[in-house]
């Protein structure tokens, strides 16, 4: 996987990601003593003890890594390990507790989920995207075409002119996809993007990750599915609790890893 | 490629669910250098971080195609779901004027002082021009709060979002505006050049409202319970501003700053100017000293404050 990347040699490997003992919180209202009933708030805030009904959570400690131009990182872990969490900190989404991200190029996720509207058209859903993604008119007009042929949005009819909410959970997903792929990105992050639609749109999208994978400096996949980690990756990070519990080759961190699962 | 040796970390905090940050013992892997030496080596900068005023405001403008098309989606979704469609943009101020009309014109008669051909477009325009600031006000706290999973997603100045739920209001106060004028013809005040100080007045209102809205989106972000509580200070300020009465009629007996200082107050001063404009019987004598200045003031103070004050925290948003 790695060998068309190997060009650079090892003294000067230009590092692309460089992350400095994070930890990420989270804060949660309201689920700290009582059962949330309205005279327990009420004590909390009487009280004011030092943190007032908000419960901590711990989601990333501690983690320490650098990232270099060319590699393809997988991020494994079981579920509520930090993976998705540990994503958005490197994307500087999410404000860390302590510790940096040091970042070259702009990281982005690889999903535009949240600004769609499903009471939209797919159309203008198409160019409300891309301009969250940071598109100009101009590329959106140009790609726009490709976007909708890529999602197979109207193998069956027009359906690209209907509000999203008609859409089938798997012709959305498509179509979101294909928009959040239309755009090139530095430092590409993939958060399980991979399991969406049947089975060939599935071999079209992991076609077109690869190609992204070519374009970007460092591309981070965030997956639950050892076999497109092995695919895609070489290289490894094992999250277990927040911490950074593995780091190294794929093989031999998914052998450890599919140890500790059990499998 | 050399791909680094495997580096296995014990889990150092079996026990440390509390929230306690635990010490862990890596050191940096890469040629003996800090974190921060190795960054500065090789161009990278801290992810995240809050760029300065002026890089602030040329991502912002770079984004601007994004703020209009984001507060134009918002408002068409609105409803798409009714059968009538986009007809409810006129068709709920419409309503919400016939409702006015009908309490406080047909039962209350809360025209004290001012003919029945004045008092209605007044009441409307009060109307109108209110909900206008007031739901900018409720959209700002909700901006940031309200849309976590995008901030969480997509890299965007965030002031985008505030300023773009704002356009949204004004963009809704247009057509709000189509049954004003028809409100204000039927009751014989007819369009003529005054009609242009709308725009002006407008505009300035935008303003101010876009600063209101920059403001509780930042205190919104760090405290959600503000839309729950903002209700009750929003329709406090409207009964405090003269929306269905006039100030200097209902305080001609009580000192005269009392009534400067209520009229002084921004809701006030853009009600009155739009009812200046359009209202013929409702002439300069209605309006407090120096409104235009006050105006201008109120909306390049609450903007520009407004804007700094969203952009100091902008590097926390996302967090909760």
């Amino acid at each position: 996987m790695a060998e068309h990347k190997s060009v650079e040699q090892d003294g000067d490997r230009v590092p692309t990601v460089v992350a400095e003992e994070l930890h990420i919180v989270y804060r949660v209202n309201g689920t700290k003593a009582g059962k949330g009933s309205a005279t327990s708030a009420l004590s909390r805030i009487i009280r004011r003890g030092e943190e007032r009904g908000v419960r901590k959570v711990h989601a990333v400690r501690g983690v320490s890594f650098v990232a270099y131009r060319g590699e393809a990182i997988g991020l494994i872990g079981s579920n509520g390990s930090g993976k998705s969490t540990l994503l958005r900190a490197i994307a500087g989404l999410l404000p860390a507790e302590s510790g940096r991200v040091y970042t070259g190029g702009q990281p982005s996720l690889l999903g535009v989920n949240a600004a769609l509207m499903n009471d939209l058209t797919g159309e203008r859903n198409v160019i409300l995207g891309g301009l969250a993604m940071g598109m100009t008119r101009e590329q959106i007009r140009e790609r726009y075409q490709e976007i909708v042929d890529f999602s197979g949005i109207n193998d069956k009819g027009d359906f690209i002119t209907l509000p999203m909410r008609t859409y089938s959970s798997g012709m959305a997903a498509r179509l979101r996809f294909s928009i959040a792929a239309a755009k090139d990105h530095d430092v590409l992050m993939i958060d399980e993007a991979l399991a969406t639609g049947d089975a060939a749109f599935r071999k079209r999208s992991e076609e077109r990750i690869r190609e992204l994978r070519k374009e970007a400096g460092t591309v981070f996949l965030v997956s639950h599915n050892n076999k497109s980690i092995r695919d895609t990756c070489d290289r490894v990070l094992w999250l277990e609790r927040g911490e950074l519990r593995m780091d190294g080759p794929t093989e031999e961190v998914l052998q450890e890893y599919e140890k500790f699962t059990g499998k | 490629m050399r791909i680094p040796k495997t580096k296995v970390f014990p889990l150092v905090s079996e026990t440390t669910h509390d929230g306690t940050v635990a010490p862990s013992a890596t050191a940096l892997p890469a040629e003996g250098l800090t974190a921060a030496q190795l960054a500065s080596k090789y161009g990278l900068t801290v992810s995240g971080a809050r760029p300065s005023l002026v890089e602030y405001v040329r991502q912002l403008w770079a984004r601007r195609h994004f703020i209009l098309a984001f507060s134009r989606a918002k408002l068409t979704a609105q409803y798409s779901q009714a059968k009538l469609g986009q007809l409810w943009q006129v068709a709920t101020p419409l309503l919400n004027a016939a409702v006015y009309f009908f309490i406080f014109g047909m039962i209350l008669k809360a025209n004290r002082g001012l003919s029945h051909d004045v008092y209605i477009p007044f009441l409307v325009t009060g109307v109108f021009v209110f909900t206008f600031t007031q739901s900018s006000v409720m959209v700002g706290v909700r901006a940031i709060s309200g849309n976590l999973g995008l901030v969480r997603a997509l890299h965007f100045p965030r002031a985008s979002l505030p300023i773009s739920f704002a356009l949204q209001q004004l963009q809704q106060l247009l057509y709000s505006l189509i049954v004003l004028f028809a409100v204000a013809t039927a009751f014989g005040s007819y369009p003529d050049l005054s009609w242009l100080l709308i725009v002006p007045a407008l505009a300035l209102q935008f303003l101010f409202n876009t600063g209101l809205a920059l403001v509780f989106a930042r205190a919104g972000s760090a405290t959600p319970d503000l839309a729950q509580l903002m209700p009750f200070v929003l329709r406090t300020w409207m009964y405090a501003s003269g929306v269905m009465f006039s100030i200097p009629i209902f305080l001609a007996d009580k000192p005269q700053w009392l009534a400067n200082v209520l009229q002084w107050n921004p809701a006030a001063i853009y009600m009155d100017l739009m009812r200046f404009a359009l209202i013929d019987g409702y002439g300069a004598e209605n309006l407090p000293d120096h409104v235009w200045a006050v105006a201008v003031l109120w909306a390049v103070c609450l903007a520009i404050g407004g804007f700094i004050y969203f952009w100091k925290a902008e590097e926390r948003y996302g967090r909760g």
